[in-house]
C-alpha cells in the first residue's frame, strides 16, 4: 500500500540523514584542510544535484501518467453514481450499497463550507478522498476490490463536529 | 574580507531584537503548551471539550506562524542591520502592531469562542452554526491582519534599504555574478536570503490581506461571497509562502553563526546563487500541493505543484547542508549550545523535507492528504527547523554574552532533539495509519501513537522551559553587552 511505502522511504533517508550529520559532527573537533574540503563538498553537490535529477525524472513520469483528475467513460455500462454533499455536521449520500469491481463515480459537494470526503476501508485506512466545496463537485471515481463496510470521514476541517461527521458505505460482491 | 559587518548595530536596535526574542520565547512555550494540551486530549488523559479542543488548535496554529515569524524576522534584522541601513523605528513599530493582533486574535478565540482554524478558510468564519459571534470571527480576522500589516512595513523597509545599497533585485541576488561573469565578490548570504523572503513575502502579505479583507466583509454582509476556490488559492498561496519564509530567514543564523564557531567563512559559490534564485520563483507558484484534492482545480496547477514541490525546497535545502556539513566538518569547532542548535536545525530542515516531498504526490496525497502525516512533516521543519535556529541565536547572543554552557543546556539541548524527533514520528506514524489531522477526538484505534506523543510532546516542552527561562535570566547582561 501507498502509506507503508511513504513510511518506508522516508525513514531509511531520514536515518542516512542522521548518520552524516552525526558523522560530521562528531568530527568536527579535529582540523584539516579548509579548501580540500570545500573542493570534495563542491563535487558531492554537484553528484547530489544529478542523483535528483535521475531520481526525479522517473519518478515523475510513472506518478504523473495516472492522475485521478478526469473520469473516463466506462466499459460495460455505466458507473455506479453517488452523490455526496458534506453539511456541518452529516453526509448527506444519495445511497450508501455499492457492488465490488464495478467503478463508483462519488460527486462530491457541500452545502455550507468545506469539508473533505476521505473514504476508510474496513480496516480504517484511507483508500481515497476529495474535497467537498460549496459551488463546486469533485468526481472520485473508485473501484471497490473487497466487500464489507467502508466508512467515510470527513478531512476538511469544519467546525465544532468536524470529528462526529462520519458515515457508512456498504460494499458487497455482484449478484 | 566581505564577510566583516560594514554597518555598527545600533543600541535601540539591539534592544529591539531583544524585545522579539522575548517575545518569542514566552509565546513558544505557550504555544507548545497548547499543543502538548492538544496532544493530551486526543489521548484522553485530558477532558478538553471539542469546543475548546479547536480553539486550542486555532490559537496553537496562528500563534505559531506568527511567532515563527516574529522570531526569524529578528534574526533576519540583527545581521541585515549590519549591511544595510534599516530603519529601527520600523522595526519597534512591527513589534507594536504584532501585540495589537496578538490582542484581538486572543480576544476572539477565547473571548468570543473564534475557532476557525488558523487558516481561516472560507467561508467556515462566517459559517460556524452559531458557535461563535460574528464580531468574534471579526477580532480574528481584522487581529491577523493588523500583524500583516506590521510585517509588510518590515519587508517594506527591506526592500527600501537593500535597493538602497544595491540598486537592483539583481545585484542583491548576485545575478552578475551568477550570469555575467562578473569577478567582484557576491552579496553575503544574509542580504540573498533576506531578498528573496523580503520579495516573495511582500506578495503573500498582499494575497492574505485581500483574502481577510474579503472574509471580514463576509462576516457581516454574507450576501457578500467570494468564489470558495479562489478564495482557497489565495489563502494557501499566502499561508504557504508565509510559513515558509520563517525557515528562509532562521537560516541566516546558519550562515552567519556557525562560520564564526568553525573559523570559515560561509562561501557563497555560484551553485548557492543559483539555488536561492531558482527558489524565489518556484515558491511562488509551489503552493497548488495543498489543493490537490480539489480535483476541480486546473490540472495543469495540480502537476505543476508535484513537480515544483520536489525541486523548488531542494535547491535551497542542499546547498545549505551540504555548505553547513563542509563549513564544521573537521574545522576545529567546539561544540556549545548554539552551534549545536544551529546544526540540528539544519537537520531538521532536511529531515522534515522528505516527507513533505512524498505527500506532494499526487498518487500519495491521495491517500496521505490531511492526515497526521502533513502536521508530521511540517512540525519537523518548524520545531527541530525553524525553533531550533531562534533557540540557537538566542543562545549564541547569550554566549555573546560571555555565558558557558551548563550541564542543564546540555541535556536540554538532548531532550529537545530526541523529544522533537520522537513526536514528530509519531505524528508520521499516526498519518501512515491514516488518522485524520485536526480531530478533537479520536478513535480507540488512535490512542496509543497520541499517548506516546503526548510523553514526547512534554519533553520537548521541558526542554522549552529551560531555554526560554534561560533567555529570559540573561536578558539584561545581553542588552548592555
Ligand atoms: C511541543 C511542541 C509542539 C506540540 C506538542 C504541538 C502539537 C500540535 C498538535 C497536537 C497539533 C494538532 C494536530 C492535529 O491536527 O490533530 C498541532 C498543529 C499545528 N502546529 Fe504544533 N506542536 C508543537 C510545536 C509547533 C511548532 C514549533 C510550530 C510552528 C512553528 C507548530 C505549528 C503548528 C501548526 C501550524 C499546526 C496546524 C494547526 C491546524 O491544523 O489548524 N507547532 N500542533
Ligand atoms: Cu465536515
Amino acid at each position: 500500500m501507498i502509506h507503508s511505502l511513504a513510511w518506508q522511504v522516508t525513514v531509511p533517508l531520514v536515518l542516512a540523514f542522521f548518520a552524516v550529520f552525526a558523522w560530521v559532527a562528531l568530527g568536527a573537533g579535529d582540523k584539516a584542510d579548509a579548501t580540500a574540503i570545500s573542493q570534495t563538498s563542491g563535487r558531492i553537490r554537484s553528484w547530489i544535484f544529478w542523483v535528483l535529477v535521475a531520481v526525479f525524472l522517473p519518478i515523475f513520469g510513472y506518478t504523473l501518467r495516472d492522475l485521478p483528475y478526469s473520469v473516463a467513460a466506462v466499459a460495460g455500462g455505466p458507473p455506479q453514481v453517488i452523490k455526496a454533499i458534506g453539511h456541518q455536521w452529516r453526509w448527506e449520500l444519495s445511497g450508501t450499497e455499492v457492488q465490488v469491481g464495478k467503478p463508483v463515480d462519488f460527486h462530491i459537494t457541500a452545502s455550507d463550507v468545506n469539508h473533505g470526503f476521505g473514504l476508510y476501508d474496513p480496516d480504517l485506512k484511507l483508500i481515497a478522498q476529495a474535497q467537498a466545496m460549496p459551488g463546486y463537485t469533485n468526481v472520485l471515481r473508485h473501484v471497490f476490490t473487497r466487500p464489507g463496510k467502508y466508512r467515510v470521514l470527513c478531512l476538511e476541517y469544519c467546525g465544532l463536529v468536524h470529528h462526529g461527521m462520519l458515515a457508512e458505505i456498504t460494499a458487497s460482491e455482484a449478484k | 574580507m566581505a564577510d566583516k559587518p560594514e554597518l555598527p548595530l545600533d543600541p535601540a536596535g539591539k534592544r529591539g531584537v531583544l524585545a522579539y526574542l522575548a517575545v518569542a520565547a514566552v509565546v513558544l512555550l505557550l504555544m507548545m503548551l497548547f499543543g502538548l494540551a492538544m496532544r493530551l486530549a486526543q489521548s484522553e488523559w485530558l477532558g478538553l471539550e471539542a469546543v475548546y479542543f479547536y480553539q486550542v488548535m486555532t490559537a496553537h496554529g496562528i500563534g505559531m506562524v506568527a511567532i515563527a515569524a516574529l522570531g526569524t524576522a529578528a534574526i533576519l534584522w540583527y545581521f541585515l542591520a549590519r549591511r544595510v541601513r534599516l530603519s529601527t523605528g520600523i522595526l519597534y513599530a512591527n513589534l507594536a502592531l504584532f501585540l495589537v493582533g496578538v490582542v484581538l486574535v486572543l480576544a476572539g478565540i477565547f473571548i468570543g469562542g473564534f475557532a476557525g482554524a488558523w487558516t481561516f478558510l472560507y467561508p467556515l468564519p462566517a459559517k460556524p452554526m452559531g458557535i461563535w459571534p460574528q464580531w468574534a470571527a471579526a477580532s480574528y480576522l481584522l487581529g491577523v491582519l493588523i500583524v500583516g500589516v506590521g510585517f509588510l512595513l518590515f519587508y517594506l523597509d527591506c526592500a527600501r534599504a537593500i535597493l538602497g545599497r544595491y540598486g537592483s533585485l539583481g545585484r542583491a541576488l548576485g545575478w552578475p555574478q551568477l550570469f555575467g561573469g562578473d569577478a567582484s565578490e557576491p552579496p553575503p548570504p544574509v542580504v540573498i536570503a533576506s531578498t528573496v523572503v523580503t520579495f516573495i513575502n511582500l506578495l503573500s502579505i498582499l494575497a492574505g490581506a485581500v483574502i481577510l479583507t474579503l472574509s471580514l466583509i463576509n462576516v457581516y454582509v454574507p450576501g457578500f461571497t467570494v468564489d470558495a476556490l479562489l478564495a482557497k488559492n489565495l489563502i494557501y498561496f499566502f499561508g504557504h509562502v508565509f510559513i515558509n519564509s520563517t525557515i528562509y530567514m532562521g537560516v541566516i543564523a546558519v550562515y552567519e553563526i556557525l562560520p564564526r564557531a568553525s573559523g570559515r567563512p560561509w562561501k557563497v559559490s555560484r551553485p548557492f546563487l543559483a539555488g536561492w534564485s531558482a527558489t524565489l520563483l518556484m515558491v511562488l507558484a509551489v503552493y497548488p500541493h495543498h489543493l490537490l484534492m480539489d480535483f476541480v482545480n486546473p490540472t495543469w496547477m495540480h502537476v505543476l505543484g508535484q513537480v515544483l514541490s520536489y525541486t523548488s525546497s531542494l535547491p535551497v535545502i542542499a546547498v545549505t547542508a551540504v555548505g553547513t556539513l563542509a563549513n564544521v566538518h573537521r574545522s576545529g569547532l567546539r561544540w556549545n549550545l548554539a552551534s549545536g542548535l544551529l546544526f540540528l536545525s539544519v537537520l531538521g530542515w532536511a529531515t522534515g523535507v522528505v516527507p513533505a516531498v512524498i505527500d506532494a504526490t499526487i498518487v500519495v496525497n491521495k491517500v496521505m492528504h490531511n492526515t497526521m502525516w502533513v502536521p508530521g512533516h511540517f512540525h519537523t521543519y518548524l520545531l527541530l527547523g525553524v525553533v531550533a535556529m531562534i533557540l540557537g541565536f538566542m543562545a549564541w547572543l547569550d554566549e555573546a554574552a560571555a555565558r558557558g554552557d551548563s550541564a542543564l543546556d546540555r541535556a536540554a539541548f538532548w531532550v529537545f532533539a530526541v523529544g522533537g524527533f520522537g513526536f514528530t514520528a509519531l505524528f508520521l506514524l499516526s498519518g501512515r495509519d491514516s488518522v485524520p489531522r485536526r480531530w478533537a477526538v479520536h478513535l480507540p484505534e488512535w490512542l496509543p501513537y497520541d499517548r506516546v506523543a503526548a510523553c514526547f510532546a512534554a519533553a520537548v516542552v521541558l526542554a522549552m522551559l529551560v531555554f526560554a527561562l534561560r533567555f529570559l535570566i540573561g536578558l539584561k547582561r545581553m542588552a548592555a553587552a
